[in-house]
């Protein structure tokens, strides 16, 4: 092998080492909900374009909690929205704000994706 | 702001006050709450108005004659806080209505990006032919795409006779026309691509955008060196090949794919939009005297409302004047025109066929048996089957793997053909690892699953079985045991007679006898009795009023009708009244054998007649007995009923197994039972009295009478009080089981099977390479593949 293979076998090593990162490890933003004292239910607004911004949002675990969707783009990959520990999924209309309240029941990770599990997000209840 | 806007009559003075939330922003204390109180309530036509702090709300009861929801809003931000009324919670309709304009934008788009980006690819390898010849002639060396140079090889004679001022064209000039067109391309016609893929890659995540946006920017960007240095390739001794053509063929047919699969998409939810159609616009309602055609969502509760043969009953009521026949097949499943008469339910929805009747309105809006069965598909084909987690697993993980393996490809390829001493590694790498990024697809995972659930519940309603989810028809494909109840089920639960008979040589006229026992028996509340007055009725007879009435408990009844003393009950009655029954007995004994009822009649102390009452099995039933076990289920029957009267049911039915004297809780344990033993049960019986074993059983099927859908301890609500409904649903859930592996198997199996090929396994001992295009229309299509694969259970003969 050459010096130019070695390089080569190097930076494809050192590629997929960010790919995993990246993807995998780097830490999110995570959100805390705004203190529900004398504001009533906590609401938080989530972008969705190619992703969910925030993608992390920390609640309290018995408090209902009112998301907004803001979907900003057309790509059918976020067209729908789904809890599957609520048992919801709700079509997100492009360009339109959807509204899901819910109530995380017991503290833990509730995690919500695109109709297809190809975007992610979670509600972490405390 | 969304947030459910509840509009409910209220029974307060104002006859027709209305009831509205509405949301209010921007209030942090007691005196905000007090300011927009006080400002709702000043308002006239408000009856009253409360402020909730916490909730950020203010709960308004109003007079619709004397002000709108929209004065009110304007009431509270004259005081300095934001309000907005909020859209009324979306309806499932709407929801449909919106996704369907969704859909067809994505189509006409999609099509016509595609349209443009195809026409530019035929440009494109038009114009690359002559590049390509050039590129051979001048390095010496072969095309390192093997499909390109398959092109080159069968399309060059052509070309040369058609547009041979190509082949005079400076390849230079050629190189450059291609970048603009390339370029113009990707900017235009799958500029979504890159625009999605640095949105998802924002987010750490990663989609089939950006394996598009990697495979085709990588392939461009490489393109564009060696147009603009060709120089840099040729001093490292690699052909400066360009790849144009393949970007703009990926993106033609990748987009072309698209375009397919959001038309076969729409396809899966067309049950839902036919259900969705039948809500009619206009209903024709009585109002002072005259029939008025009005929309149909101002109707209110109690409107008396008209319909005409060949019209659609506008929405759910009760008859109250003529009679008609009604097409309920829509809703039901049911192909004959059911018959209905005065103080029938009507559906709105359905087709008036024969007769006009009028109609009171009782259940409006999203109360309304088609708007809740729009409902409950619409959430059914919302829910996830528990089979998808394995795709969701993968489909989350997968882009970032598919990205590792081209980087590994890439560098396998590089290091082995530079050893080997092979001609051009860059260039080989380069074209297997771009293959790779390009033919994998997760998008057939991802709608593998749904589109299967989408397209099983619309046939379903379709046949009048409402499944209640993708969960529910995995289980329901897994049944081995099919639990029947007996009353309202396999029969049709409601008692009739079925032998009359006097004593021989009566004084009296068999009509005058029956007579005089339905004139006892109407002051009983027992459905036994019910059947003998509707038997009488039946025969036009008049009855008299009893002048006294008894009822025995388990025995019968005793009482005087014109004077006579009679007594209608059991033997044990009889016997206790010590009344003679020997002439009548072994004919009752000789019924009571083949499962029916026999009640004696005795007048002033001797017996005179006999009556037979059965709960006649369903016309069906048999058959779908039959059916159910040809499918190789197992059909136990349940009932109360004493044991010889529920075998007489039972072989008539066809049923070998029956449990009988059955409480209604016991019902319970023998679901529980039969699943201790290991089977899976599927419970069919009615959605009220058999909840808790509905509930109980995998999967509970309630019978409806077409009106009752919202049977809440069900998983499957089978619309037509038919058994063969119930083999239907297993019948439908085991097709859609089998949809949904083989959709899997496939996509999994496509990736499995095509990225290693595209990464040129094959290449040492086969020879085989995959070209980026070929890669392209593979994973195109693999997609579209799955979508169809689920709309053939459109088409599924389940009779």
């Amino acid at each position: 092998m050459t010096t130019t293979d070695w390089i080569v076998v190097a930076a494809g090593a050192a590629l997929i080492g960010w790919v995993y990162w990246y993807f995998f490890v780097a830490p999110r933003v995570a959100v805390s909900m705004p203190a529900p004292d004398m504001v009533g239910m906590p609401e938080i607004t989530i972008t969705v374009k190619g992703g969910y911004e925030p993608a992390q949002i920390r609640v309290k675990s018995g408090q209902p909690v009112r998301l907004t969707f803001d979907r900003q783009e057309t790509s059918s990959c976020s067209e729908e929205i789904v809890f599957p520990d609520f048992g919801v999924k709700k079509f997100l209309p492009a360009f339109e704000k959807t509204t899901i309240e819910l109530t995380p029941p017991r503290p833990g990770k509730y995690g919500f994706m695109c109709g297809m599990s190809m975007l992610h997000g979670s509600l972490i209840a405390e | 702001m969304t947030a459910t806007r509840e509009r409910s009559i209220v029974a307060a003075s104002p006859p027709k006050a209305e009831h509205i939330r509405i949301p209010v922003s921007g209030m942090t204390c007691a005196a905000c709450q007090a300011n927009v109180q006080s400002a709702l309530q000043k308002q006239p036509g408000v009856v009253d108005a409360s402020v909730n702090l916490m909730m950020q709300n203010a709960s308004v009861t109003f007079d619709p004659t004397v002000v709108q929801p929209d004065n009110l809003v304007q009431a509270i931000r004259a005081t300095g806080y934001g309000a907005e009324l909020a859209s009324p919670d979306q309806s499932a309709f709407e929801e449909q209505e919106a996704r369907d304009r969704a859909q067809t934008e994505e189509f006409h788009d999609l099509r016509l990006k595609a349209i443009v980006a195809g026409v530019i690819a035929v440009l494109a390898m038009i114009f690359s032919m002559p590049l390509m010849a050039a590129d051979a002639h001048a390095m010496g060396g072969p095309v390192a795409d093997p499909f390109m140079r398959w092109v080159m090889t069968s399309l060059t004679p052509v070309l040369e006779r058609i547009t041979p001022w190509a082949y005079q064209i400076d390849p230079r000039q050629l190189s450059y026309t291609l970048l603009v067109l390339t370029a113009a391309v990707m900017a235009w016609s799958g500029r979504h691509f890159y625009v999605r893929a640095w949105a998802s890659f924002r987010h750490h995540s990663a989609d089939m955008n950006t394996l598009i946006a990697v495979g085709t920017g990588a392939a461009f960007i490489y393109s564009v060196i060696a147009t603009v240095a060709p120089g840099f390739f040729i001093s490292h001794g690699v052909s400066p090949d360009v790849y144009y053509e393949a970007v703009v063929f990926i993106i033609a047919l990748i987009l072309m794919g698209n375009t397919f699969e959001a038309r076969a998409k729409s396809r899966t939810s067309d049950a839902l939009r036919s259900l969705v159609n039948l809500q009619p616009k206009m209903a024709r309602v009585v109002r002072d005297g005259t029939e008025v055609d009005v929309p149909v969502d101002t109707v209110r509760r109690g409107d008396t409302l008209v319909v005409r043969p060949g019209e659609r009953v506008a929405v759910d009521g009760e008859i109250v004047s003529g009679e008609s026949s009604v097409d309920e097949s829509m809703l039901t499943g049911e192909s004959l025109p059911v018959s209905k008469k005065v103080g029938d339910r009507v559906i709105g929805g359905t087709i008036n066929r024969t007769g006009s009747f009028r109609y009171e309105a009782t259940t409006l809006g999203s109360d309304s048996v088609l708007a809740q069965i729009v409902k409950l598909m619409r959430d059914a084909q919302g829910s996830r089957a528990p089979i998808q987690k394995l795709a969701d697993t993968v489909s989350g993980i997968f882009v970032p793997v598919v990205i590792s393996l081209a980087v590994i490809t890439f560098v396998v390829w590089f290091v082995s053909v530079d050893i080997a001493g092979g001609d051009a590694p860059l260039v080989r790498a380069f074209a297997a690892a771009v293959a790779v990024l390009i033919i994998a697809c997760p998008c057939a995972m991802g709608l593998a699953v749904p589109t299967a659930v989408m397209v099983a519940t619309g046939k379903g309603a379709e046949l009048g079985v409402l499944m209640k989810g993708g969960e529910t028809l995995q289980r329901a494909g897994d049944v081995t045991t099919v639990v029947l109840d007996k009353t309202g089920t396999v029969t049709e639960g409601r008692p009739v007679v079925t032998d009359f008979a006097t004593i021989p040589h009566a004084a009296r006229s068999d009509d005058d006898v029956l007579r005089v026992f339905a004139s006892l028996e109407a002051s009983s509340e027992h459905p036994l009795a019910d059947s003998i007055v509707r038997y009488a009725k039946d025969r036009n007879l008049a009855l008299s009023t009893a002048a006294s009435f008894t009822a025995v408990a388990g025995r019968g009844a005793i009482g005087v009708v014109d004077g006579m003393t009679l007594l209608a009950g059991n033997s044990a009655l009889m016997g206790e009244h010590a009344i003679d029954i020997t002439m009548l007995e072994s004919q009752g004994e000789a019924l009571a054998a083949r499962g029916r009822t026999p009640m004696y009649f005795s007048i002033d102390g001797s017996v005179a007649a006999l009556v037979a009452v059965a709960d006649p099995i369903r016309q069906s039933s048999r058959a779908a007995v039959a059916r159910l076990r040809q499918m190789g289920l197992e059909v136990v029957m349940l009932t109360g009923d004493n044991e010889q009267t529920a075998r007489a049911i039972a072989s008539e039915a066809g049923i070998d197994r029956v449990v009988a004297g059955v409480l209604p809780d016991g019902k319970v344990a023998e679901v529980k039972r039969l699943q201790s033993e290991g089977k899976v049960v599927a419970m069919v019986g009615d959605g009220i009295n058999d909840a808790p074993a509905l509930a109980q059983a995998d999967v509970g099927m309630a019978i409806g009478t077409g009106t009752d859908v919202a049977a809440e301890a069900a998983d499957v609500v089978l619309m037509r009080g038919d058994l063969d409904a119930a083999a239907q649903a297993i019948e439908l859930s085991r097709r859609t089981m089998r949809t949904m592996k083989q959709n899997l198997v496939w996509a999994f199996g496509y990736n499995v099977i095509g990225i290693p090929i595209a990464a040129g396994v094959l290449y040492p001992s086969l020879g085989i390479l995959l070209s980026p295009i070929l890669a392209s229309a593979a994973m195109a299509f693999s997609s579209v593949s799955v979508v169809g694969n689920s709309l053939r259970l459109r088409g599924a003969r389940i009779a």
